[in-house]
């Protein structure tokens, strides 16, 4: 075997910057099973299977269409409303599956951290992926209504240079949830008051993103808090997203400079206390 | 060329006792605070050894406790202890589960940990996905796992049920199939905590027997802990003896064990009587091969000879002293003792019971006490005196091909007619 000579130490104190990306290369064929295992396990024993992957987004723009579209009259920028909301829902869901899968990270699988070591990472780089997949299957389900509310409804709608930014804003969201994730998981391995409030807190900021109307809107209607939603780092995400796709959106180059720039920092942060956190993580979680 | 496999220098670990979480954001910051103005820590300062029957004044608790030892490769190392007296601590440091408090380990080769079978299983996935699955969290990659699918699934023995979700299998296949895909790692160090307690006699068998060669055969490096004195002398050619987080003995396996058994400080047991004849009676002692302690492992190679001390308080007719035997809540046998001795008042007497060597195989065995007195008209039990194993042996010349609980003395015969 080639690691035959491989020395190893272990010692109470690591450094900070230690990340350990080798490591996580060496695994990356765990990362593989595991995505595997939760996507298997998903709709195993069930009998419509990979078909509920479909079924909550579908539901949830049929309910936003019927309660903020109709009811509310909440402006869609003119594009059809469940058009619209599956846009946001589609995109934003993966951002919040990302985030609430990786704050629990530690505490679910704290039999397995317990007995075995691996590098951590791999498990929130699992949900991530797992995830995507999931992403993915959904994005097919809105390119079917794309294309349906295209060639059969005949709804105006134009697709614009910025769907090329597309594998980017992927990145961005994925990243975004990972870090902000890592840091929540690694706060509540100690104290776990902040798994109550991710929970319900991502359920609040979706009504502080653009899913459900337009920033234009929002501009318009509340100027002064406006600002709320624009530092918003998933404003920008969603909004580009839509431009992309449907072609309508407020994008700007700012916004997504700035996206970028938040998520790298809490990727960066999330990386570093996460690996600070997984050396003791068992003795108090 | 040094031939050290791991050497583990000034290594301790603390654990903080009690509720963790309330009221610890203080502490954290109070700790933080004394770290960037390079002071000891609070609270690790103020930690005692970790002897779990005192109350100690402190919540930090040093489960290990300045550890040094070496392991060369190609040992086979016993891990012996107490409950609580460190070695699984020990084995999740060496195992990166978690980090040392202070203290440094350095070693060569990969190691494969075992603390528990079938971590990571998923009661969903079917034994093959499941094999791929263990086997990459336990750092094999995926071509390895492929090449040696063959071979874990022999072991195991499972091969009809490979493509059957875990969550069918019986308690014993599951652990038959998650030891065999730790078993089949490639690594130079391997280390086994007591996971061979589950699973059958025959497989326990097959266990030791893969680890044996393991460490003899291709002279892979074992760290094994086991409460098994038997297994452990079988298996391993040092050993180290851990008390209260503290290296008590590091050398090999033979002293280690009697340095263990002789420094039981067990409890002795505590006699509770219910019933009349307690006024009449008073039962003094308990012995099992001149012992007196709770919990006590014989070699099913010796005799076991039971010994009621008794003293009597009242005048008698008559009284019988008799024990029982259980063996996972069932009663095996009762057996009274046999005398003429009339009971004296105030004089104090033994009735002793002497079980053949080679009767009892190894369990685990529960003894009851009680006593008749006045042609059986009064009455004295206690139904969990003590209880003591017969440890499990393997040898050439010790047939363990049978199971069950008695070897009874059975004749057998074949003739053609």
């Amino acid at each position: 075997m080639s690691n035959q000579d491989q020395s190893w130490t272990i010692e109470s104190k690591s450094s900070l910057f230690d990340l350990k990306f080798n490591e996580v290369w060496a695994y990356r064929d765990l990362l593989l099973l595991l995505v595997r295992r939760d996507f298997v396990s998903f709709y195993k024993q069930t009998m419509l299977g990979p078909l509920w992957f479909f079924i909550q987004p579908l539901f949830t723009t049929i309910i936003f269409t019927f309660i903020f579209g109709n009811l509310a009259g909440i402006s869609t920028d003119g594009l059809p409303k469940p058009l619209f909301y599956m846009a946001g829902i589609t995109a934003w869901n993966y951002f919040a599956d990302c985030l609430t899968k990786t704050s629990t990270v530690f505490k679910d699988n704290a039999n397995i951290f317990g007995k075995v070591y691996f590098p951590r990472l791999i498990m929130p780089l699992s949900i991530v992926v797992s995830n995507l997949v999931r992403f993915g299957v959904q994005m097919i389900l809105f390119l079917l209504m794309m294309a349906y509310y295209h060639f059969v409804i005949g709804a105006s709608f134009n697709i614009t240079w910025a769907i090329t930014l597309f594998p980017v804003i992927v990145i961005l969201m994925a990243l975004l949830g990972l870090g902000a994730g890592m840091i929540i998981s690694a706060m509540t391995t100690k104290y776990r008051d902040l798994a109550f409030l991710v929970t319900f807190g991502v359920q609040l900021l979706m009504y502080a993103t653009t899913v459900i109307y337009p920033l234009s809107t929002a501009i318009e209607k509340y100027p002064d808090y406006a600002w709320v939603i624009e530092y918003n780092p998933m404003t920008p995400i969603i909004e580009t997203f839509r431009y992309g796709f449907l072609g309508e959106g407020s994008f700007s180059w700012q916004g997504l400079t700035y996206v970028t720039l938040v998520t790298f920092v809490l990727l960066i942060f999330g990386i570093v206390i996460f690996n600070k956190v997984e050396r003791n993580f068992v003795d108090t979680v | 060329m040094s031939n050290i496999a791991i050497k583990v220098e000034n290594l301790s670990k603390a654990y903080q006792l009690g509720q963790i979480g309330t009221g610890t954001i203080s502490r954290d910051l109070e700790r933080w605070y004394a770290r960037i103005r390079g002071k000891e820590d609070p609270f690790l300062r103020i930690g005692e050894t970790n002897d779990r029957s005192s109350k100690g004044t402190s919540n930090v608790v040093w489960s290990l406790k300045d550890i040094n030892f070496e392991i060369e490769q190609g040992d086979a190392v016993g891990i012996i202890g107490r409950n609580g007296a460190g070695k699984s601590t020990l084995l999740k440091i060496l195992s990166k589960v978690t980090a040392p408090t202070t203290g440094k380990i350095s070693g060569k080769g990969r190691i494969a940990s075992l603390l528990e079978v079938g971590t990571g299983f998923h009661p969903e996935l079917s034994g093959r996905e499941n094999i791929f699955l263990n086997g990459a969290i336990l750092g094999m990659r995926k071509k390895e796992i492929a090449r040696k699918l063959e071979e874990i699934v022999d072991f195991a023995g499972i091969e009809r049920y490979l493509d059957t979700p875990v969550k069918r299998y019986s308690s014993g296949m599951y652990v038959r199939l998650a030891f065999a895909v730790a078993a089949h790692l490639e690594s130079e160090i391997l280390i086994v905590d007591e996971v061979l307690a589950v699973g059958d006699a025959e497989f326990q068998k097959k266990c030791l027997g893969k680890m044996g060669e393991v460490s003899k055969g291709e002279g892979r490096t074992v760290l094994f802990v086991s409460h098994n004195m038997g297994s452990i002398k079988q298996l391993c050619s040092k050993g180290l003896v851990l008390g209260n987080g503290e290296l008590a003995f590091n050398g090999d396996i033979f002293t280690a064990v009697n340095h263990y058994v002789n420094n039981q400080q067990l409890k002795r047991a505590e006699l509770k009587f219910s019933g009349p004849l307690n006024k009449y009676i008073d039962i003094i002692g308990l012995r099992i091969n001149r012992k007196e302690e709770t919990h006590l492992d014989f070699p099913p190679t010796e005799d076991i000879v039971i010994e009621v001390i008794y003293k009597v308080k009242e005048d008698l007719n008559d009284l019988i002293i008799f024990i029982s035997l259980f063996n996972d809540g069932y009663r095996l046998f009762t057996k009274r003792d046999e005398s003429s001795l009339k009971p004296e008042l105030d004089k104090i007497y033994s009735a002793t019971f002497n079980i053949n060597k080679f009767t009892l195989r190894p369990a685990s065995y529960t003894l009851a006490l009680g006593a008749w007195g006045n042609n059986e008209t009064l009455w004295s039990w206690s139904p969990d005196t003590l209880s003591f194993k017969i440890e499990e042996m393997w040898s050439e010349n010790f047939n363990k091909s049978d199971e069950g609980i008695f070897n009874l003395d059975i004749r057998t015969c074949r003739s053609l007619i």
